[in-house]
This record gives structure tokens, C-alpha cells and sequence, in this order.
């Protein structure tokens, strides 16, 4: 494969563990913990798939998604919303916003795996 | 043969003798015995002045003429008269109460003391009446006459203008000497009312004694008489039944309305309870009077030469056949119908006269009105004595003007349609709250024009003011206009045409423009007390003497301001007046004063109203105006009483909304905390699940890897079990179900176990502990678990979130009363102040570093601890650092 993702989460152990299980299947995974300076890492890497928490110290989610939907040149990038809240009007709002895939904490790994995959392919 | 001398004599020494019935009348009520002047029969016998000349000789006439007919005139009384208790005694009640002295003033007071109606109504009284007593007078001449034609070697005919001139002033004189002996509040002449209940007996003996005398006489007997009358023409004279209907009305219409019956009824009545006498003996009294009507008609008919005038045959047939005994009695009875009406009706008009022309003009001639004093009582009496002489000389040259050639009968209803004019503004002033000042007027006035058009005017005949072409073709040949058809309605007796339509425009008129206006405050006011008489007034009512004003003013400030109000209004006014009590002097200063506290409640007009009728002392009582004070405060408690209810409900409305807010509020909160609840139980079991998943599947891992992701399934279950409890803590303590374990310790001993828990002990721990052991050294009862683990939070914390170089914490003990304090103090940045309210509140950890691993429930448990062992936590702003401090009592209470 040899794509990037950029994985926006800011808790260890979970960006531990899905950098795993994507390095493994052959993804160059990079991370970053900061709501606040998430789009810039965006715009800096430029990855293939962007795997994005919720909850985030100094920027929500939902308010980065709409940043990189705002912008031209990261309008149309693929991006998974994880979220451990698990409400409905959660997922309203971010299918709203045009997220391309939503996943509830706590995932399967072959289910992220596909995902992934997925939204790169497409 | 009576000669004219001996006529006169008689006259003279009848004048007399009613003199004297008038004169000691008068000295005895003057003496305070009215006993007798005051019965139910000397009232009833005075309602008679009903009966004029014009139903004395007049009837008999009428009946010759017209049948039965006359009867519809003592129909109409006899019907009000029975039906007294439904308007007579309201109009009795509110003459007494309102001090009414004539039907002008009655019109005038109902509608705010408004002098224009007392105007119109005077003047229409006086055209209305003047006939009338142009009427009495001819037939107290015509009467003469008959004597001196009756001698066959006769004295010579008198001159009968002569004679009208003398008896005229002969009445005058009279009226003058008994009716304006004194000026009396309340307008009662006890002299005159004892004259006319005597002159009432002689006309009912007279027409009593010629009507026996004709029965038996001259018929026979009842059978002769009875058989006379149905051979009779009077047997087949027509049935007018529209006729019979128009003339019960206007007889009716004329008990309320004619100045002489309004005098009687209303003015003179001395108790409301003789009305409840005269209910049956006046109608007794007028089917008395009518009895021989028709017998005496029929024989005048058959046994008097043709071309006699049959309003004359209760005098010529007894003179015919020589009774001149019976035939002076009959002269002196109508003799009396003519000189009581006379008499009765120049004082109710010279009242009106004074009252509301003459004194008027006299106030605006002098100016300023209201200075004027005792001269008026003078002024007064002698307005009322020419009042009376002009209304006799208007009545003569009446007399003299029309010369005495019309049928008696048609000018008495031409007189009862035009004052019966003034029923609708009399009736619907006694009845209609609605009925206004402006309404009235339009409704006299509209009336009594078409009376003058469609009946007074044309009576003079044609072609004496109305020209014959206009009488027959209308006024430019407009013949809708034509006065005696008028909209083109033919075919009616021209009286009742006139009744029919000045009664229905006057009405209309009248409601119109009553409807179309509102009445002013002061009609309003009238207006309820004439209304609502009854609820307002108490039969006996004694004159409001003027003495006690400043008291009156009180009692009616109470009822409006409530008694407190009123009562310091008045204490300061008179403290400031330098008088001790609660009574000041009604200066000018002080009334404004009042007035102006008044119309606060019941606005300015009413207000001005209030005070100025009872300190101008004018007709409103005192008692009349409590009443109206009454129904005031009433109509305010209520409003009150509504205010204060829709308060209520508003703020039961508010109260709601906040319960509803703060449910929605709750609701949101809840929806919060699930959420919470689920991200930091659903954090640790992610990164559990994936790495047991890993581990599972991966042959491929290497021993450190392997050893490294099963340490973070063990943290993480770990960190899942410590919120699980932290939740379950929290939730027990808030419930307050915790049960707590008092026991005795030393609080130096209790923050140094917490500080050892917290690993501050080590050597080479980054916090620094200050602390001063000795101020620690203090024993205290509790639960010594709960208060160690509140420290080590507070520890904790400081470890934590302290962002300084060099992290220090400050502990510090101080005792307060009964309390302890201990205060934790670092030297971070504190909390901002925006949120020291919030982070006591659950899941409030105010920056998401997890790493730190705290869930956000630590302060929440910490005030639900203190809470349970009865003291307190609180942040402590401006002390260079994050500060806590804890209050715990030195024993602990398990009641607190």
C-alpha cells in the first residue's frame, strides 16, 4: 500500500495501538495530540486517510473537520471520526459536516483496518 | 234669586274661611304639631288639584259629547296610582333624598345639576300650563255668568274679563300670602295642602249632591235613571279605541308630569307610607267624582233647552229647577276646582320660575356667585311672589288673548300632551343608568316641538298662527310636513296624532343620543343615586346640617383611602394648622389637599365632586355620597383583589418556568453526564480491546512487545475499576446514604499519613510540603478515612495541575470557633475565576490532559465528603496559587 494516515488523538494508549495495527499492514502512520494545531498538521502532511478523535484538548473535532472541509485542498480527503461518546446527535453532526466514515470507541481491528482501506481506495 | 252681590260674598266669605283653614294649619305646623296635617287623607284629598274645573263642569260636558270617553282621564292615575310601588315611590323616595322642589329640578338634578334642562322643562311647564290656567279662570267667570243669566229680572251681566281679572288677583294674593310665607328646605306649605284637602271635600259634596239630586230628583231612581241613559245618545256614542288608548297614556303621563301633580305628589308628600294610602283612595276618590257624570249628562241632555252648554249642567240644572241652594254649592265646588288647581300650579311653577331662571340670571348679574349670603332667602321669596303674579297675568291675558271660545276639554289635553313631554327623560332618568344629560335635552326639545307643530299651534284654529293652506297642505306644500299628518299618516285623531308622534320622536331622540354620548361624571353620579335609591338611602332621612364638615370629609376619605390613609392625612393637616386631633379646619389649602389624595382613587372629577358637595352643603347628602364611597371602594378592593390574583398566577407562571428550566437544564445535565460517563468508560476500554485483539492474533510479536501491551490492558482495567468506584462513591455520598465512622484523631497524624499516600514523603519527590507541625496538633472527632481522603485528593491535585518551576504546597492549620481550617496552597496559576464556580461540578477537569488520568470526579467527591461530615470546601481566591480550604468541626455531629 505505502499510504499515509494522520491519526489526531490524544490519548496513549489508543494512538499506541492503532499505529500498530496500521504500520503493520504497510501505512506510514503519523500522530498528533493538539486539537488546536491538528489543521496545520493537516495541510503539512498531507496524508491519504485522516483518522480523527472527538474529544480533543483545545479544538473539538467536529470544529477541525470543518476546517478541512472549508478548505479547497483538503475538501475532499478522506476522513474517519472515532468517538467514545456514542451519542446519535454525535453522529448526526458529523455526517452533517461530511465526514466520510464514523466508528464508536471501542473498535475492532479489522474493522478499522477496513475502513482505512476503504476510504483510500475510494 | 242669588243676586251677584251675595255671589260674590259667598266667594269672599269661602276665600275666607279657607284663610283661616290655611292660617291655622300653618300656625300649627309652625308649632311643631303637624298630627293630622301630616295623615294619608289630607295627602290624598290633596292629589286631588288632579281635579280642575275642567273635570268638574268639564266631564259632564265631555260626556254629553263623546260617550263614556271621559273616563280614560281618571283611568290613567287610577292605573299609576295602583301601580305605585313600581315607579311613584321611587320618584317619592328620590324627591326626599335629593331634596327635589319641583319637576324641573328633578330633570335638572338627574342629569348632573344641569341648569339648561332645568330651563327647558321650567318653560315647557309654563307654556303647558298657562292654558290651563287661562282655563280655570274662564270657568270660574263662565260660572258667573250662568247665575246672572239665570235671574229672569237678572242683574245686569257682569263684564266677565272683569271678572277673571279679579279672581286672578284674588288667587294671587292667596298663592302669595301661603305659598311664600317662608322659604322652607324641603318646600312643604302646610297651610296651602290643609286649603286644597278642604276645597277637595267641597268639590266631591257638590258633584256628590247634584248627582244625588239628579238620580232622585229628577229620574226618579236608579230604574228610571238607568233606562234615561240607554235611551240616551250617550247609549250609541262611538268606541275610539285608538282615542281611548292615546288619552289613558297622556292621563297617565301627566300624573308623573304636570307642575301641580309633581307639587302634591312628590314635593308636599310628608311619608313615603301615604302614597301606599292614596294606592287606593285617590282612585276611590276619582270613581266618586265620575259616578253622576253620566247621569247628570243625560238629563241635561234631554231636560236643558237644545243649545245649552253641557260643560255647564252641573250648575243649570239645579238653577233650572230652582235649587239655588244645591246650585251655589255646585258653584262653590267648582269654584274650588279652579282656585286649587290655580293655586297649586302657580307655586310649582313660580318654584321653577325662581329656581332656574330668575336666581341664575341674578348670580350671573352679580358676579362672582359665590359670595353671596343671607340676602338670598329675601332674593329668593320675592322672586317666587312676581313669579307667581306673572304667572296669573300670563294666564289672564291667555284668557283674554283666545277669548274664551274654545271647548274646555281640548285645551286640557293640548296642556297634558305637552308636559308630558318630559316622561321619557323623567322615566328613563329613573330607570337607565345610560340615560345622559344630552339625550334628555334632545329628547325635550324634539318633543316639545312637534307638540307646539302638531297640536298647540294648529288649536288656535286656522289661519291664526298656522296659515289654513299649511294646516291642509303642509309648509310648502311639502305634505308629508302637513301638522296634523305628519309622515303622511291620516286618518287620526289629531290629539292622538300628536301624542303618537311627539312621544316616539322624544323617545327616540332621547335613547339616540343618550347611546351615542357617555355621561359626564356628575351624571353619573346623580345617576346612580337616583337609580339606585333604594340600596343608597334609608326612608327617614333627616336634613345634613353643616356643622360637622371636616368630620363628613373624614368618614368619606376613609371609605376611599382606607382608614390609616385618611386618618394620617388628616392629623398632619391639623398639626399643621396648630390644632391637636384628627379634625382640621376645610381651608381652601386643606380641601385641595384632599381632592388631590382623592382623585388618586377616584380620579379628578369625582373627586371635586365629592368634596365640593359636601362642603357646599347643596342637595347630595352626606350619606348619599358614603353610598357612592362605598360602591368606590368596592369597585377598588375588587380591582385589588384581581391584581393581586393575576400577580399570583404571573408568578405561579414564573415559577413554573424556572421549575421547567431547570428540568430542561436537568435533562441537558443528565444528557451530559451519560455522555461523560460513556467517554470515560469507553477511553480504557478501547485501547483494552485493541491490544487483546493484538495480542491474540500476533504469532509475530516479540517478547518486550507482548510484555508491554499486557502492562496496558492491566492500567487500563485498573483505571476502568478506579472510575467505576470514584462513581459509585460519589453517587452513595450524594444520596447521602454513606454511613460514616466517627472516631477520635489527630489531624497532624491524619495530613501526615495523607502525604505519605501521596508519595510526597520520598526524597526525591518534585512537590515541596510546608507546613507548620505544631499548629496541627489538634484532636477531632470523624470520619478520620473520608477527611484523609479529601487530603490526598487536594494533594494530589496540587501535584498534578501545579505549573510552577518549583511546585510548593503550603499547608496551613488554623482553629475557627468550633471549626478547623485547613487551607492547601500552591504556588501555580490558580484557577482562572471564571471557573472556581464549576470545579466542584462533575467531570470538570478543566483541561483534557489524560495523561494525567483523573476523570474530572476528584473535587466532586471532596464536597460531598465534607458536606456529609458537616464541613465544608471552598476555593480560596487571591493567594498566588491554586488554595483550597477545608472546614471540618472539631466534632463531628451526626445530626449535622
Amino acid at each position: 500500500m505505502g499510504k499515509d494516515v494522520l491519526l489526531i488523538e490524544d490519548e496513549p494508549n489508543i494512538i499506541e495501538a492503532i499505529r500498530f495495527i496500521l504500520s503493520r499492514d504497510g501505512w506510514s502512520v503519523y500522530t498528533h495530540s493538539d486539537g488546536q494545531t491538528a489543521f496545520d498538521k493537516v495541510l503539512q502532511t498531507r496524508p491519504d486517510v485522516i483518522i480523527l478523535d472527538v474529544m480533543l484538548p483545545g479544538k473539538s473535532g467536529f470544529d477541525i473537520l470543518r476546517d478541512i472541509r472549508a478548505d479547497a485542498s483538503t475538501a475532499d480527503l478522506p476522513v474517519l471520526m472515532l468517538t467514545a461518546k456514542g451519542q446519535t446527535k454525535d453522529r448526526e453532526l458529523a455526517t452533517q459536516i461530511g465526514v466520510s466514515q464514523f466508528m464508536t470507541k471501542p473498535f475492532s481491528n479489522t474493522d478499522i483496518l477496513a475502513s482505512v482501506r476503504e476510504l483510500a481506495a475510494s | 234669586m242669588i243676586d251677584f252681590n251675595l255671589l260674590v260674598a259667598i266667594c269672599i266669605l269661602y276665600v275666607a274661611f279657607l284663610f283661616l283653614v290655611a292660617f291655622i294649619a300653618e300656625r300649627r305646623a309652625n308649632a311643631g304639631q303637624v298630627g293630622w296635617l301630616r295623615s294619608p287623607l289630607v295627602y290624598t284629598l290633596s292629589l286631588s288639584v288632579y281635579c280642575t274645573a275642567w273635570t268638574f263642569y268639564g266631564a259632564v260636558g265631555y260626556a254629553a259629547r263623546s260617550g263614556l270617553e271621559f273616563v280614560t282621564i281618571y283611568l290613567g292615575p287610577t292605573l299609576v296610582l295602583i301601580g305605585w310601588w313600581w315607579a311613584l315611590r321611587k320618584l317619592v323616595r328620590i324627591g326626599k333624598t335629593q331634596r327635589i322642589t319641583s319637576i324641573a329640578d328633578l330633570i335638572s338634578s338627574r342629569y348632573g345639576k344641569s341648569n339648561t334642562l332645568g330651563v327647558i322643562v321650567t318653560l315647557l311647564a309654563v307654556v303647558g300650563t298657562t292654558p290651563y290656567i287661562a282655563l280655570q279662570l274662564q270657568s270660574v267667570t263662565l260660572s258667573f255668568a250662568v247665575f246672572a243669566r239665570a235671574g229672569a229680572d237678572g242683574w245686569p251681566m257682569p263684564d266677565l274679563n272683569a271678572t277673571a281679572l279679579w279672581v286672578a288677583g284674588g288667587l294671587a294674593v292667596f298663592t302669595v300670602l301661603f305659598g311664600t310665607r317662608n322659604l322652607d328646605t324641603n318646600e312643604q306649605h302646610h297651610g296651602v295642602v290643609t286649603a286644597i284637602a278642604v276645597e277637595a271635600v267641597v268639590k266631591l259634596v257638590a258633584l256628590l249632591g247634584v248627582g244625588l239630586f239628579v238620580v232622585w230628583g229628577v229620574a226618579g231612581g236608579i230604574d228610571p235613571m238607568l233606562s234615561r241613559i240607554s235611551d240616551s245618545p250617550l247609549a250609541t256614542a262611538p268606541f275610539n279605541g285608538g282615542r281611548w288608548v292615546g288619552l289613558t297614556f297622556l292621563s297617565a303621563a301627566a300624573i308623573f308630569t304636570l307642575p301641580r301633580m309633581f307639587q302634591v305628589l312628590v314635593v308636599e308628600n310628608a311619608d313615603e307610607r301615604h302614597l301606599a294610602t292614596a294606592s287606593w283612595a285617590f282612585p276611590l276618590y276619582l270613581f266618586l267624582m265620575s259616578l253622576f257624570v253620566v247621569p247628570i249628562a243625560v238629563i241635561g241632555l234631554s231636560d236643558m233647552p237644545a243649545g245649552a252648554n253641557p260643560d255647564l249642567f252641573v250648575l243649570t240644572i239645579p238653577l233650572s229647577l230652582g235649587k239655588e241652594g244645591l246650585a251655589t254649592l255646585a258653584f262653590l265646588g267648582g269654584f274650588s276646582s279652579a282656585t286649587s288647581m290655580v293655586i297649586v300650579a302657580s307655586i310649582a311653577l313660580s318654584t321653577m320660575v325662581s329656581n332656574h331662571i330668575v336666581m341664575p340670571l341674578w348670580l350671573r348679574l352679580q358676579g362672582q356667585g359665590a359670595t353671596v349670603s343671607g340676602d338670598v332667602r329675601k332674593l329668593v321669596l320675592r322672586a317666587r311672589r312676581i313669579s307667581i303674579g306673572a304667572v296669573l297675568v300670563l294666564g289672564y291675558l291667555y284668557y283674554r288673548l283666545t277669548g274664551g271660545s274654545a271647548a274646555l276639554a281640548s285645551i286640557g289635553l293640548i296642556s297634558f300632551a305637552g308636559v308630558a313631554q318630559v316622561l321619557p327623560a323623567l322615566l328613563g332618568g329613573l330607570f337607565w343608568r345610560g340615560a345622559t344629560r344630552r339625550g334628555a335635552a334632545a329628547g325635550l326639545l324634539v318633543g316639545f316641538a312637534v307638540w307646539l307643530y302638531s297640536l298647540f299651534l294648529p288649536s288656535f284654529g286656522a289661519g291664526a298662527v298656522l296659515s289654513a293652506d299649511l294646516l291642509a297642505n303642509g309648509p310648502a306644500g311639502v305634505s308629508w310636513l302637513r301638522p296634523q299628518a305628519l309622515f303622511g299618516v291620516t286618518g287620526m285623531d289629531p290629539v292622538v296624532h300628536a301624542v303618537f308622534w311627539s312621544m316616539v320622536l322624544n323617545t327616540f331622540a332621547f335613547f339616540a343620543v343618550s347611546l351615542g354620548g357617555f355621561p359626564g361624571p356628575m351624571e353619573r353620579l346623580q345617576g346612580a343615586q337616583f337609580v339606585n335609591v333604594f340600596e343608597h338611602s334609608s326612608a327617614a332621612r333627616g336634613w345634613a346640617h353643616g356643622g360637622a364638615e371636616a368630620e363628613d370629609l373624614m368618614m368619606m376619605a376613609q371609605r376611599i383611602l382606607g382608614p390609616d390613609e385618611a386618618q394620617s392625612l388628616f392629623l398632619r393637616a391639623a398639626q399643621e394648622q396648630g390644632k391637636g386631633g384628627y379634625l382640621p379646619e376645610t381651608t381652601p389649602a386643606f380641601l385641595e389637599r384632599l381632592e388631590r389624595e382623592l382623585a388618586g382613587s377616584v380620579g379628578a372629577a369625582t373627586a371635586h365632586a365629592m368634596v365640593g358637595q359636601i362642603v357646599g352643603r347643596s342637595s347630595v347628602s352626606v350619606e348619599d355620597l358614603m353610598a357612592v364611597a362605598d360602591e368606590t371602594a368596592q369597585i377598588l378592593e375588587t380591582s385589588v383583589r384581581l391584581e393581586a390574583q393575576s400577580e399570583e398566577l404571573s408568578r405561579t407562571a414564573r415559577q413554573l418556568q424556572e421549575a421547567n428550566e431547570k428540568l430542561t437544564e436537568l435533562s441537558v445535565q443528565k444528557d451530559a453526564f451519560l455522555s461523560q460517563i460513556s467517554h470515560e468508560l469507553r477511553t480504557p476500554m478501547t485501547s483494552i480491546r485493541a491490544f487483546s485483539e493484538i495480542l491474540m492474533d500476533a504469532d509475530a510479536l516479540s517478547g518486550g512487545e507482548r510484555g508491554k501491551y499486557s502492562g496496558i490492558i492491566h492500567d487500563e482495567a485498573i483505571r476502568l475499576t478506579r472510575l467505576l468506584d470514584d462513581l459509585l462513591d460519589l453517587s452513595v455520598l450524594e444520596r447521602g446514604q454513606v454511613t460514616l465512622d466517627a472516631q477520635e484523631g489527630n489531624l497532624r497524624e491524619l495530613i501526615d499519613r495523607a502525604l505519605t499516600a501521596t508519595g510526597a514523603t520520598e526524597g526525591d519527590d518534585p512537590l515541596i510540603i510546608r507546613r507548620d507541625r505544631a499548629s496541627e496538633n489538634m484532636q477531632l472527632v470523624t470520619d478520620t478515612d473520608r477527611l484523609r481522603q479529601v487530603f490526598i485528593n487536594l494533594i494530589a491535585n496540587a501535584r498534578k495541575y501545579c505549573d510552577a518551576a518549583q511546585p510548593v504546597l503550603r499547608i496551613d492549620v488554623r482553629r475557627q470557633g468550633d471549626m478547623i481550617a485547613v487551607d492547601f496552597v500552591d504556588n501555580g496559576s490558580g484557577i482562572p475565576k471564571k471557573s472556581q464556580a464549576i470545579i466542584f461540578e462533575k467531570f470538570s477537569r478543566l483541561s483534557d490532559q489524560s495523561s494525567a488520568g483523573g476523570a474530572g470526579l476528584g473535587l466532586a467527591i471532596c464536597r460531598e465528603i465534607m458536606a456529609n461530615l458537616g464541613g465544608s470546601i471552598s476555593y480560596l481566591p487571591g493567594q498566588g496559587g491554586a488554595a483550597f480550604r477545608v472546614r471540618i468541626p472539631l466534632v463531628y455531629a451526626k445530626a449535622a
